[in-house]
């Protein structure tokens, strides 16, 4: 008898599976249930969208980045508008700045409420995650309510915002705020101190911080490792510097460790939305420079100029100085930030994308290997993947 | 003619009306258990579940069968045929064999047999191979892995079963169901749970495992093997799978229901005993006991994640393993020096 080789396992995990998140096709080698090499494959939500962005004026543009990371549209429009201000030179104004914060912690708390109650349903625990997007529509009721849309706002624009919130929004949001810190608590129940949950999660993907800066991580899978690492305080904008938060950093670096930062950011934003609210300065929503900013409708029914400045705006769009500049901001996965090269032209010459969970991504093999084949999915869950921005 | 009348078809036809008359409402429960398990888990999850086929949804099961039974029956390329389509019979067929020996009441019972709890224990044993065989069959790796998954935790966790259904027999001093039952007259704190606390929960938990449920159901873990075994099966051959995994699950609340919380027995000495009457009385609280079970069952589905595959195997091997042995021990003790 001839000897028998035994090879290991090969199995495609995913692109069609309950837990991989949208479309990755995870090519995981099995010895029995231990993961020996997991090798995540790319490429199937690629739309080619920094190619597409230099075909598209600088305000065509704006949607392409809410359909990036689609659990956290608006934060990624705030990237590229923060860009294409600094290349214009361009001010906003202090309502439309608090209006942009208040609207960025709403998409953190939208984020890491789908992620949180995604990694408990991954590691078998189902109510949490219809909790959780009761709340998120609520939230997402706010985004329609500023926008007209429910997840793909193209809210925030080079300027400003688009609109000013309805009247009585504000009161609105802070009403809701009192609701939301209940919820979290309930959620917070079912898994903080669960057993399954901390037996599933602690001490699970451990990644030590000279490792998780190594691999090029940022936000919470940073934070997790114990790296007080946060662009809205290491450097603020749009005004985060005036409000007062913490930063939730873990001990462990860990899927636990990484699951207690996100419930406490969602806190922490609740806290940034309150002072926003309570200090909402009036004015203008955007700049008021019609070169950029397009006028009211009002205005066009009057003024000839404010006609033609709309119709410039909305057909060839404005043109941006020559230069480059690469601006980053702290969404809720993580460094989510833009490279803008502008040629003088009214369309970016290139736009390069940033995506945090790209770099998460690609630790998936160092972080899962050895583990079995319930810590990888509890891993891939605790990395927060959204393939709209891995593929772009 | 008339004594092969009297000697052999009638007997044969009362055994088949008995058969029938167990085995349609029991489909019909468990048709039932998917349409309460859709209504309380939506409750649980602030959601409204199934309301659309008839009032409140109750046509809900009606519909999904007729669903099932007019899909596509899908036989994957490289499966073994035979195989693939045996083992949900296996599966099926042993959830429902294992009713003949259930006692509903006093005497109500198809084959009161001495040996009760063992054929119970070794139906159940036999359960699985359907899983084990439908794993293998599908020449899936996602199905493999679940079969694999599920024999382990099956094998694992009967072996505390024995030692728990050991520690009731040493109490009862019988194998049949219906002495079991009968041996713990006189009211809830006459009840073997509260004895054998301990082992109640060992027991209900194994239940847990036994039947592939959460916190246990790794089998089938939707977020690693997506449905595990049955991954391959469409049609009627899913629906057996289906129909004998919630019979099981009644089945397990079944016996539990019997060798720790009295059976048929009310909580009080109350009501009527005999007749018809006494019968319905004893089945009423029979089925309240069982439906009490079954929503533990689905409560417990929507609040705990699941176990990972090792964490499983050290609570079937070192938890409750030495403490089922332990407690064998202590209740030995208990009878040998203190007979009742």
């Amino acid at each position: 008898m001839s000897e028998v080789k035994i090879a290991n396992y090969m199995m495609n995990f995913g692109p069609q599976h309950p837990a991989a998140h949208g479309v990755l096709r995870l090519v995981l080698e099995l010895d029995g249930e231990v993961v020996e090499r997991a090798d995540p494959h790319i490429g199937l939500l690629h739309r080619g969208t920094e190619k597409l962005i230099e075909y598209k004026t600088y305000l065509q543009a704006v949607p392409y980045f809410d359909r990036l990371d689609y659990v956290s549209p608006m934060c990624q429009e705030h990237a590229f508008a923060l860009a294409v201000e600094s290349l214009l030179g361009l001010e906003v104004p202090a309502r439309g700045k608090a209006i942009r914060v208040l609207f960025s912690e709403i998409t953190r708390i939208l984020n890491h409420l789908l992620n949180v109650t995604a990694h408990a349903l991954d590691v078998g625990a189902t109510t949490p995650m219809l909790w959780g997007f009761e709340e998120r529509e609520k939230l997402m009721e706010f985004y329609e309510q500023v926008s007209g849309a429910r997840m793909h706002a193209a809210y925030f624009r080079p300027g400003g915002v688009h609109q000013d919130m309805p009247a009585g929004m504000d009161a609105a949001i802070y009403a809701y705020c009192d609701r939301l810190l209940p919820v979290l608590d309930d959620i917070e129940d079912l898994l903080t101190e669960n057993r399954i949950f901390k037996q599933r999660n602690v001490d699970v993907g451990v990644i030590t911080p000279a490792d998780a800066q190594d691999w090029g991580f940022s936000g919470v899978m940073l934070r997790g490792s114990g790296v007080a690492w946060d662009l809205r305080k290491s450097q603020p904008y749009d005004g985060y510097e005036k409000f007062d938060f913490d930063i939730p950093v873990g001990k462990n670096g860990d899927c636990y460790d990484r699951y207690l930062c996100r419930v406490e950011e969602m806190r922490q934003s609740v806290k940034i939305m309150r002072q926003v609210i309570n200090a909402l300065p009036g004015g203008p929503v955007s700049s008021v420079d019609r070169k950029v900013v397009p006028p009211h409708r009002g205005e066009m029914k009057t003024s000839m100029e404010a006609l033609i400045h709309h119709f410039k705006l909305y057909t060839e769009g404005y043109k941006v100085p020559a230069g480059e500049v690469y601006t980053a901001v702290e969404a809720p996965k993580g460094e989510f930030a833009v490279y803008v090269v502008a040629d003088g032209s009214n369309k970016p010459y290139k736009c390069k994308i940033r995506a945090p969970g790209f770099a998460h991504l690609q630790a998936t093999d160092f972080m899962a290997k050895g583990t079995l084949l319930a810590d990888a999915v509890s891993i891939v869950g605790s990395m927060d993947l959204v393939f709209g921005e891995v593929d772009r | 003619m008339a004594e092969f009348w009297n000697g052999y078809l009638l007997p044969g036809i009362l055994i088949l009306a008995q058969i029938l008359v167990l085995v349609v409402p029991l489909l019909l429960a468990v048709a039932y258990l998917t349409l309460m398990e859709r209504k309380v888990l939506a409750a649980m999850q602030l959601r409204m579940g199934p309301n659309v086929v008839g009032p409140f949804g109750l046509f809900q099961p009606w519909a999904d069968a007729v669903k099932l039974m007019f899909k596509e029956p899908i036989l994957p390329t490289g499966a073994n045929k035979v195989v693939f389509v045996i083992a949900p019979m296996i599966t099926f067929i042993l959830a429902l064999i294992a009713w003949a020996v259930i006692p509903l009441g006093t005497g109500l019972v198809i084959a009161n047999i001495n040996v009760g709890i063992l054929y119970l224990f070794a139906i159940s044993s036999l359960g699985v191979y359907g899983i084990i065989m439908a794993g293998w069959a599908s020449n899936s790796r996602y199905a493999f892995l679940g079969a694999l998954r599920s024999s382990a935790q099956m094998v694992s966790y009967e072996v505390s079963m024995g030692f728990v259904i050991i520690t009731v027999l040493l109490l009862v001093g019988s194998l049949n169901l219906g002495h079991i039952v009968e041996a713990q007259h006189g009211g809830f704190w006459k009840w073997h749970w509260v004895p054998l606390f301990p082992m109640f929960i060992v027991f209900f938990i194994s239940a847990l495992a036994e039947t592939n449920r959460h916190p246990f159901d790794l089998p089938e873990a939707e977020a690693e093997l997506v449905a595990g075994y049955q991954v391959e099966y469409s049609s009627m051959s899913f629906a057996l799978f289906f129909l004998g995994e919630y019979a099981n699950m009644i089945l397990m609340s079944a016996m539990t229901a019997i060798l720790f919380m009295g059976g048929w027995l009310p909580p009080f000495e109350f009501g009527p005993t005999a007749g018809v009457l006494g019968a319905l009385w004893g089945f009423f609280w029979f089925f309240l006991k069982i439906f009490v079970l079954l929503f533990v069952f689905i409560w417990i589905r929507a609040t705990l994640p699941r176990y990972r595959y090792d964490q499983l195997m050290r609570i079937g091997w070192k938890v409750f393993l030495p403490l089922s042995l332990i407690y064998l021990v202590i209740v030995a003790g208990f009878v040998t020096y203190w007979p009742r």
